[in-house]
This record gives C-alpha cells, structure tokens and sequence, in this order.
C-alpha cells in the first residue's frame, strides 16, 4: 500500500509548530503565536481527514478486512542485533479513527483557546504546549512498536502536567499537576515492567508480530509461568496498570479530579477526550494479545472499568464545581469502555465490545470536549466554576446553553444523539458475556443522566440570580467550535462503526437491540426526570435527601476518602516506615562514615604538619639522615 | 696512582672533605658559607670518582669524565645560586637562612 508518505507531517507539523512557538514564545506577539499553532493544527486535520477518507472511503474493504499499512518505519535506536527500536506510522482501523478523533478536537481547542485565553499571561506557551501535545498524542496513536507507544506515552505525560500546571503562580495548580506526573508514572512504572516481561518473552516490540492472530508471536510468554499464573498474563495486567493511570482508573483515579486545575480548554482536549482514553487505546491495540492470553487479564480490564464507571458516577452527583463533575463524568465513561473491551470476543458478532468501545470513545470524545467547552464558556462568563454560583443562565447564555443540552442528552444516551448508539452497542455486548456487568452498565447509565442533568439544570435553570456584571455569550471563537462539535455529537452515532472499526479488521453489520435499547432509554429518561424534579427550581428537596442519607452522602461526597487514604499511606507508611529509617541510615552509616574518613586525614595532617618547615637545612638534615641509615642498612643487614 | 699511599688513605680524606660539607651546610647560617661547603661535598665526591679510577679500573678513563663533567655542574651550579642568593639579598637584605622560611605549611 503506497501513498501514504505524507502520514508524517502529521506528527512532524505539531513538533515544528512547538519548537517555533516554544523557541520564540517571549519575542513573539502572542496572538501570531496562536494563528501559527491553530494553523498547525488545522493543517493536521486535514491531513488527518484525507488519511481517513483515503483509507476508509476510497475503497470497499479487500477480502482479508481492513489492511494494516505503515508507511513509514526505521531503526531508531539500534543496540544489537536482536534488540533494537523502531520509530515509524501504523495505519489501521483505530489508529485512524483515533487521528480523527485527535485532530477534530485539538483543531477545536486550538480555535476555542483563541477566545477563552485572549490575553492570558503565557498565551505563546500555552500554544507551544499544545502543539507539543498533539505532536506526542498523534506519535502516540501511530506508534507502530511497544517502545514507541511508551516514548510518547510519556511525552503526552509530560505535556499534561506542563497544561495542569499552566498558572504556575497558583500552589493548587503545581501540586495538581504534580500529583497528576507521580500517579500516572507510578502506573507508568507498570507499563514498562509489562513492556520489558512481554518483548523479553516474545522477542519483539513490533504489533504486527504480537498481534499476529494465529499467536506465534507470544507463544513462549503464554507458556512460561510465574506465581501460578502464566508470563503472559502478569505482562498483561502490568500494560493495563499504565494503562489505568494514564485513563484514571481505580484506585489510579485520584489526579484526574484534580487535574481541573488546567486551563478549561486543556481540560477538553487532554482530560476528556484524548489523552485520558490513551489507556483504553493501548488495550484495544494489544487486543489480540489480550484475547489469546487465556488468563485473567481481561476480566480483570473488564471489572475495573465496570467498577470504576459505577464508582465515579456515584462520586460525580455529589460534587458541587462543574469541572470535577465532569471529570468524573470523564472517569465514569472511560470505565465503561473499558468495560466494553473486557468482554469483547475476536471477530465477528463476539468481537462486539471492541467495537462499542472504539465507538464510544469517538463518540464520547465529541460530546466531552463539547462539554467542557461549554463549561468554560459558562465559566468566562461567571468567573465561578461552582454551581451555587450559577443558576438561570440560559437567558444569558442562549448558543451555550443549547449546545449544552446537546452534549448533555448525548452523554445521557437519547436517541438520536451519539451517545445512544454507542452505549446500546455497550450494554449489547455486556448482556451477552455477564448479567452482573449488564446490571452495573444500566445503573451507570441512569446515575450518569442524573448527574448531568442535574448540572445542565442547575447550571441554566435554577433560581435566577441577579449577577453583579450580566453574563454575556462568549465571542465567536468560542461558539464555533461548540456549534461544530454540537453538530458531531448529533450525527456521530449514525456512523456505522462496525463497518470500520473490529477487532479482526473485517467490517461487520451493526444494529440495534430494540429492547436494551427501549430499557437504557428508559432508565436514562428516568434519571432526567429526577434531576429535572430535584433542580428546575430553586427547592430544598436536594439538600432532605442530602441530610437524610447522613454519612453515605458526607463519604460519597468527600469521593470515597480515597485522597485522605494515599494521604495517610503515603505518610505513615511511606514515608515513617521507609523513606525516614532510609534517611536516618543515610545520615548516620553513609554520611557519617565519609565525614569520619575526613575528620581523620585532617587530624593526622595537622598533627604532622610542623615538620615541614621551611627551613632549607632541617630538609638537608633528614634527607643526610636517611641515606645514612639506608646506607647502613644495605652495609649492615642486607649484605647477602 | 701515588705511590706509597693506599686506596684507604685518600677515601678517608674524601670521606672527611664531604662530612665536613655535610655539617658545614646544616650548621651554617650564612647562604654563602652554606654554598662553600657543598662545594666541599661535591669534591670530596670528585675525589673519590678519581681515586677509585685510577685505583680499581685503571684501563677505563670513566670516572675521570665524571669527575671533568662534576666540575663543570659545579660551576654552572654555583653561578646560578649566587644568582639566587643576590636575588634574595635585593630582596629581603638579607643572607641569612633562618630569613628565608616562607614555604612552609
């Protein structure tokens, strides 16, 4: 497959644009330095388009499903002859799909921060960081080895805490962001080990030979054993523990919540729709691998997500700022695709999950990023991002209000919103494999309307407030970008994902099960009115219930006291059990024994010193001295 | 060779000539002095070369060119220390060597 040479300007034209911008970000008026990054980007999402009309629509899929191309791969590091890394660009279903998803709403971003950060302190570096994210998520999803994928795996690490920690005068932002560097390196640390098990084992780095259906390529990890399970499937778990740091599964979950305090834009385009699905991305890459394991390393994929989506969509309808709602909003919907991963077959109708889960991600990619955005446009206006601040903006605010009400009863899954298509497609195939997940599945999709609807209500209905400066509609270059992904979020779902993107790479047909369908309506509805009775007016029915449930509402509330929990085990565990007897040893045995060997030298140098005198004749003397004595001992005692 | 003197009687004229040196440069305060007695040490060596030369090896003229080459070092020797110790004179008045004890510890 030829004529695919110019998939790498995709990745070089970000990298350029943030060395350009970056390099130059002081000297430069920071307003060029945002036209160059959004012309950047833009450029890429052409590119991107075109790649995935050539790839998916140029032609019907040949005979053996969707082909795997690369257009471009090359030894980068070379340090044997059996082990050496390649850089290159991997084209198939989801990679492209991916490219869609990344240049759509990074373009949207780059347009929307045009707005949101006119006049921000910092404006060219917050560009140049951008275009540095994207640079590191498209080399991310392109990656056509293991080594590459954790290369960028960590550049988009590292572009996510220089994001969080944009207002870098702000304390709460750096510890945001540092917290977000050590919990996702800690999994990171996971992720290599797993890399380092998986190609010590089968040889390679390369995809193509790890996935390679008929499972030569893993067939010695698979068979090798360790602690009763097989080498494979510690690898497995290990690749899915980076893959739930850097996609805020539990218990990896805590940065993200915190990672809010980025910029609102940042929080679209990193926290909500691409860089926190990278984990679920990894999973569905290594599909195959995960497939033919025969071990747990699926079930365990799928119960994380499933108790993560329940967990956080718990947490989420208590939470009283906008953005850390929809952050666990983001951890609830990333847990139900990876869900969907968990129970998914290989190929044909088995191979359903993989696809509801690709979709979902699309999908929830477009309706996320459009919340987000809006949030920030409601935040522009009210300077607040708690809830109590706000309350009848829909007068207000009436193009952020509807686009709003989009996303919302996309995420909620109302047909014929995106979100509907997706989540059927994910209950279908949770009711196939596990009842028990199917229920959880259901109960998050009810607790995921109520919680968004009753941010959507008190947000812009709600008791009508007088505001000390009137809220005014955000400018265009904000809109615009709400408006575009207003309209994906309602189209989206009407893609037939299965004819693109399976696991196996051959299209199949999808449709609709009526009844799951009528039944997640059904709930979702359910959960609608409820928000709608507690919130569309001003009433003191929330606050009763909050009351009468005590301490479940205090505990969910104060999300679980996980955060007190890494407090306290970080604390006295960590640090009284380890780090403080380390340091006492490193003080006291290191330190002490160096210090001593100096105090000694300069001791016996100060006791010895006085006999260099400076006086010429004493130096004559001793050396006359012992030549004697040498002299006398090879006269006398040493004579044969 | 001289005849009627042994081997012994002239070591033990170049054996005093350097002990002599030897004490003279430790005991004595003044550079000069100190210079005239290790010119001392340096003939009572010289004799010595001679002595032995003549006396053991006397086909061989080795040690009589150590002997011509010791006199010639002396002299450069000494002219490059009386350099020094004018030097030091201009410098601190002084020829005294209890007077040049800077480089210590």
């Amino acid at each position: 497959m030829e004529g695919y040479s110019y998939t790498i300007w995709i990745v070089l034209l970000p990298f350029l644009v943030f060395l350009l911008t970056g390099v130059s970000s002081l000297r430069i008026r920071p307003q060029l330095a945002g036209w160059i990054g959004t012309g950047g980007i833009l450029t890429t999402l052409v590119l991107s388009l075109y790649t995935a009309a050539q790839y998916f629509l140029a032609s019907a899929p040949p005979e053996g499903g969707w082909p795997t191309v690369t257009p471009l791969d090359f030894t980068w590091l070379k340090f044997s002859d059996t082990l050496h890394v390649h850089m290159g660009i991997l084209l198939d279903p989801i990679s492209v799909m991916m490219l869609v998803v990344i240049s759509v709403v990074s373009s949207m971003v780059h347009i929307y921060s045009l707005g949101y950060m006119k006049g921000e302190h910092g404006f060219a570096r917050y560009y140049a960081f951008l275009s540095l994210f994207s640079f590191s998520m498209y080399g991310l999803v392109l990656a056509t080895n293991l080594f590459q994928i954790y290369f960028f795996w960590e550049l988009v690490g590292v572009s996510s805490y220089l994001l969080i920690g944009f207002y870098y005068d702000r304390p709460s932002a750096v510890a945001a962001a540092k917290k977000a560097f050590i919990v996702t390196r800690f999994a990171d640390f996971g992720f290599l080990v797993g890399i380092l098990l998986l190609s010590w084992h089968s040889g390679t780095f390369d995809f193509a030979a790890l996935t390679n259906p008929d499972g030569s390529g893993i067939a010695e990890a698979a068979s090798a054993t360790f602690m009763g399970a097989s080498v494979l499937t510690w690898a497995l778990v290990l690749i899915f523990m980076g893959g739930a740091g850097k996609s805020a599964m539990f218990p990896l979950h805590i940065w993200l919540p915190d990672a809010m305090e980025g910029p609102t834009p940042v929080s679209a385009l990193i926290h909500a729709a691409t860089m926190v699905v990278a984990g679920v991305y990894l999973v569905a890459r290594l599909f195959p691998v995960y497939h033919m394991s025969d071990g747990p390393a699926l079930d365990i994929v799928a119960w994380t997500g499933a108790f993560t989506a329940l967990f956080a969509a718990v947490i989420a309808i208590t939470q009283e700022d906008i953005k850390r709602v929809l952050a666990y909003s983001t951890m609830s919907q990333i847990g139900y695709m990876m869900m969907a991963l968990g129970v998914s077959g290989y190929g044909a109708e088995a191979g359903l999950g993989f696809t509801a889960s690709m979709f979902h991600l699309f999908t929830h990619a477009m309706f996320k990023a459009l919340l987000f955005l809006g949030a920030g446009a409601v935040i522009h206006a009210v300077h607040s991002n708690i809830m109590s601040d706000m309350g009848g903006l829909r007068r207000y605010l009436p193009l952020t209000h509807g686009t709003f009400l989009v996303a919302c009863l996309a995420i909620a899954g109302i047909p014929p919103f995106a979100g509907f298509f997706s989540k059927d497609e994910i209950l279908t195939a949770t009711m196939h494999k596990n009842p028990v997940l199917y229920g959880v599945a259901l109960l998050v999709a009810g607790l995921t309307a109520l919680y968004m609807f009753r941010l959507y209500f008190r947000i812009f209905w709600g008791e009508d407030r007088r505001y000390e400066h009137t809220p005014h509609e955000a400018p265009a270059a904000m809109w615009v970008p709400l408006m575009l992904l207003a309209v994906l979020s309602t189209v989206g779902g009407f893609i037939p994902f299965g004819h693109f993107v399976t696991a196996d790479h051959l299209p199949v047909g999808s449709h609709l099960d009526l009844t799951i369908a009528l039944t997640a309506g059904g709930i979702s509805v359910a959960g609608i009115l409820a928000a709608m009775a507690l919130y569309r007016k001003p009433s003191a029915q929330p606050d009763r219930i909050a009351e009468s449930l005590g301490g479940l509402y205090r505990t969910v509330s104060r999300k679980f006291y996980i955060d007190e929990l890494y407090q306290a085990v970080t604390k006295k565990v960590l640090f009284k059990g380890i780090a403080w007897p380390v340091a006492w040893f490193d003080r006291n045995v290191v330190d002490a024994s160096m210090n001593g060997i100096a105090w000694l030298t300069t001791r016996a140098a100060r006791a010895i010193k006085g006999i260099q005198s400076g006086q010429v004749q004493h130096y004559a003397l001793s050396f006359v001295m012992g030549t004697v004595a040498l002299a006398a001992l090879f006269i006398y005692w040493l004579k044969r | 060779m001289i005849p009627g003197v042994s081997l012994l009687e002239i070591l033990t004229v170049s054996t005093l000539m350097f002990f002599i040196g030897v004490y003279g440069f430790v005991t004595r305060r003044n550079l000069i002095t100190i210079l005239m007695s290790l010119e001392l040490v340096l003939n009572g060596a010289a004799i010595n070369f001679v002595a032995f030369n003549k006396y053991l090896y006397p086909g061989q003229p080795a040690g009589q060119f150590f002997t011509l080459f010791l006199i010639a070092v002396a002299a450069a020797e000494v002219a490059l220390a009386i350099a020094i110790v004018i030097n030091l004179y201009r410098r601190i008045k002084s020829v005294e060597v209890e007077n040049v004890n800077t480089l210590k510890h």
